[in-house]
């Protein structure tokens, strides 16, 4: 769909929202913009990433799993960083553009409740209200991070509507920020939305690539193979993709959740299996049945439990550059029980996704160099990982 | 639309819900009142400007298997009295084709499209669809707009332009404030007709938005007012009353 619209990817992205919104997505994007040259914002970005979020992240070698798996297997490590995934890195920048924005209240939703309690966290730090949405079911599967949510000052908003997870909370918070857009930033969790947010999101997120890349070369003297990540809206892959997206020798491949198999409908493999259309404000790829009603997802991992992608992934899954496959709950269950056996590394079960692609046999060539984002800790996740694998 | 001078009571109404073989008699009920203009709603999934009244109309209708083929296919088949808009969101029309969207509604006797989530910018390919059917497209002014984007919209859309009453969802009602500065703002950048909608209900807010605006947008109370009062027909006489009651509004 070409149009006069900024923030394109190709024939995806765009701003797909009510007219309500418009101004302050221009705001936004200038203000943006503005921070992003401005170099006091940024030494103040660098320094909080250091000091608070404890950047840069290490990358650890695992012997153990590279043995069992035949390939040599690195990991960026965004399971250390503050509060526990790569989601600080967005949310502390979103937070501080909004500060400088003169936004005195912050909203956002979170699925796993990463996102809800990076953003939470920043909050706190900053001093500022914060309101987050989370569809019941999560709340539920994601007790853990409910409570953090709050113990952090957050106020949490249980969404009941439509399935009751990340895609539900994403329209609540929309809805918010439709009758809030003057006095406060939404600060969207993924590289998805309308125009600026994948490519905002994409810059604050790529720090993990970027370091990660200079990591890699440091210790072994040249590119991975590949470098894998796990796919949901789809801010950790971006974040790794973009500082690799230049060296083609570099196989990229991200994960999505293939749920109960791809077969069985009950999954959220929007890129394997979607095909295009406009959700969230983005035109990109989406779950959708004939008539064009988003489906309902399912994914053990609550981050990934979401019918949408951010427009960079539809423009990279249609130029070839990256590789999108699917691993199943049962394959992302036994990576992540594995990985936590083989290398006392426990990954948030989006994560696992990533590490099931090191288990698949025959996606990578033998002796292999991958490269892997463990983009999340999996502590939220032992409610359901005790059930699952009858602890 | 009705010519300058006369204001206009534009009504929405969400196909399927109430079911949608009753669409034809509620929209005949709802002209028989007084409506000069009927809206449509096309259900969607994930509808974001709508507030909880519309959202869970929206999923009543699904759940009975409402589809835009269904929907386009009842209109076609109505003489109704009155011209109709079709209102939603854009990726049904998307995955329907945007082409063979428009022809459709052009015959299923559908005069212009309102489409929540698209904005001047991206509705070149829509309005190349659009225009070769003779659909109007109406799009959202907000009081958010600045006055840059508001000539934007106003020339961008053809039939009138829909002045969105408050920085918010729909059926939230406040006071008309908001909306008197948009409509007054609105004035000195076009001479399209303008409507205001989102969060009227009351005669009174009716009364009051009438006085400055050509047309005023009642839908969510129509909405809830359906749903618990139509019943099947039993209850048409009660709708047809309260829709000659915000008729009667608009007219001072």
């Amino acid at each position: 769909m070409p149009t006069q619209s900024p923030g394109r990817f190709g024939a995806y992205g765009g701003r797909f929202v009510p007219e309500t919104l418009v101004h302050a997505l221009d705001e936004l994007e200038a203000a943006f913009n503005a921070a992003w040259d401005d170099p006091g914002f940024r030494r103040e970005l660098d320094d909080l990433l250091r000091d608070v979020v404890g950047r840069p992240t290490p990358l650890t070698e695992t012997p153990r799993l590279s043995a069992e798996t035949g390939l040599t297997v690195s990991v960026k490590r965004e399971d250390l960083a503050h509060t526990g995934s790569h989601k600080i890195n967005n949310a502390l920048g979103q937070c501080l553009l909004a500060r400088r924005m003169g936004k005195v209240r912050i909203i956002a939703e979170t699925g796993a409740g990463q996102h809800g309690v990076a953003t939470a966290t920043a909050c706190a730090m900053l001093g500022l209200p914060c309101e987050v949405y989370m569809g019941e079911e999560d709340c539920a599967r994601q007790q853990l991070n409910l409570f953090r949510m709050k113990l952090l000052g957050a106020q949490v908003h249980p969404v009941g509507s439509g399935t009751k997870t990340l895609k539900d909370a994403l329209n609540e918070a929309l809805r918010d920020w439709v009758s809030s857009v003057r006095t406060t930033h939404y600060v969207i969790g993924s590289v998805a939305g309308p125009h600026p947010y994948p490519t905002l999101v994409r810059e604050l997120q790529r720090v993990v690539g970027d370091e990660a890349r200079g990591q890699y070369l440091d210790r072994h003297g040249r590119l991975p193979d590949a470098a894998v990540a796990c796919v949901g809206g789809g801010s950790n892959a971006i974040g790794l993709f973009t500082a690799f997206l230049g060296d083609t020798s570099v196989e990229l491949v991200g994960v999505e959740a293939a749920g109960l198999g791809l077969a069985s409908g009950r999954h959220a493999a929007t890129l394997v299996a979607g095909s295009p259309g406009v959700l969230h404000g983005a035109h990109s790829y989406l779950l959708q049945d004939e008539h064009g009603q988003v489906l309902a997802t399912h994914s053990v991992s609550a981050g990934l439990d979401y019918p949408g992608v951010g427009p960079e992934h539809a423009q990279l899954k249609d130029s070839g550059r990256v590789r999108y496959i699917a691993a199943t709950d049962e394959e992302a269950l036994d990576a992540f029980q594995r990985v936590s056996e083989l290398e006392g590394l426990i990954p948030a079960f989006e994560s696992a996704h990533a590490f099931a692609a090191v288990f698949r046999g025959g996606l990578f060539a033998k002796g292999a160099r991958v490269l892997v984002n463990m983009s999340g800790r999996g502590d939220k996740d032992m409610d359901v990982a005790a059930r699952l694998l009858h602890f | 639309m009705k010519t300058r001078g006369e204001r206009a009571l534009i009504l929405f109404v969400t196909a399927g819900d109430p079911s949608l073989e009753e669409l034809p008699g509620i929209i005949g009920a709802l002209a028989e009142g007084g409506a000069d203009v009927v809206e449509v709603g096309i259900p969607f999934s994930d509808p974001i400007a709508d507030g909880p009244t519309i959202q869970a109309s929206s999923q009543r209708a699904l759940d009975r298997g409402v589809t835009p083929p269904g929907i386009l296919q009842t209109l076609g088949a109505v003489k109704a009295d009155v011209p109709l808009v079709a209102m939603g969101y854009l990726n049904p029309m998307l995955r329907l084709g945007l082409g063979k969207s428009a022809q459709e509604l052009k015959a299923a006797g559908v005069s212009g499209v309102i489409v929540s989530d698209l904005i001047p910018e991206e509705a070149g390919p829509w309005q190349e669809a659009a225009r070769p059917e003779g659909l109007a497209t109406i799009f959202l002014a907000a009081p958010t707009s600045t006055d840059a984007r508001l000539v934007r919209v106003a020339e961008a859309s053809s039939g009138f332009v829909y002045a969105v009453s408050r920085t918010g969802v729909t059926g939230d009602a406040r006071g008309p404030e908001e909306a008197l500065l948009l409509v007054d703002r609105l004035r000195s950048l076009t001479d399209l007709p303008i409507c205001v909608g989102f969060g009227v209900s009351e005669p009174q807010h009716v009364r009051s938005v009438a006085e400055f605006a050509d047309g005023v947008v009642i839908g969510s109370a129509l909405v809830t007012l359906l749903a618990e009062k139509w019943h099947g027909g039993a209850g048409r006489e009660q709708i047809v009353a309260q829709v000659q009651a915000w008729k009667a509004a608009t007219l001072g």
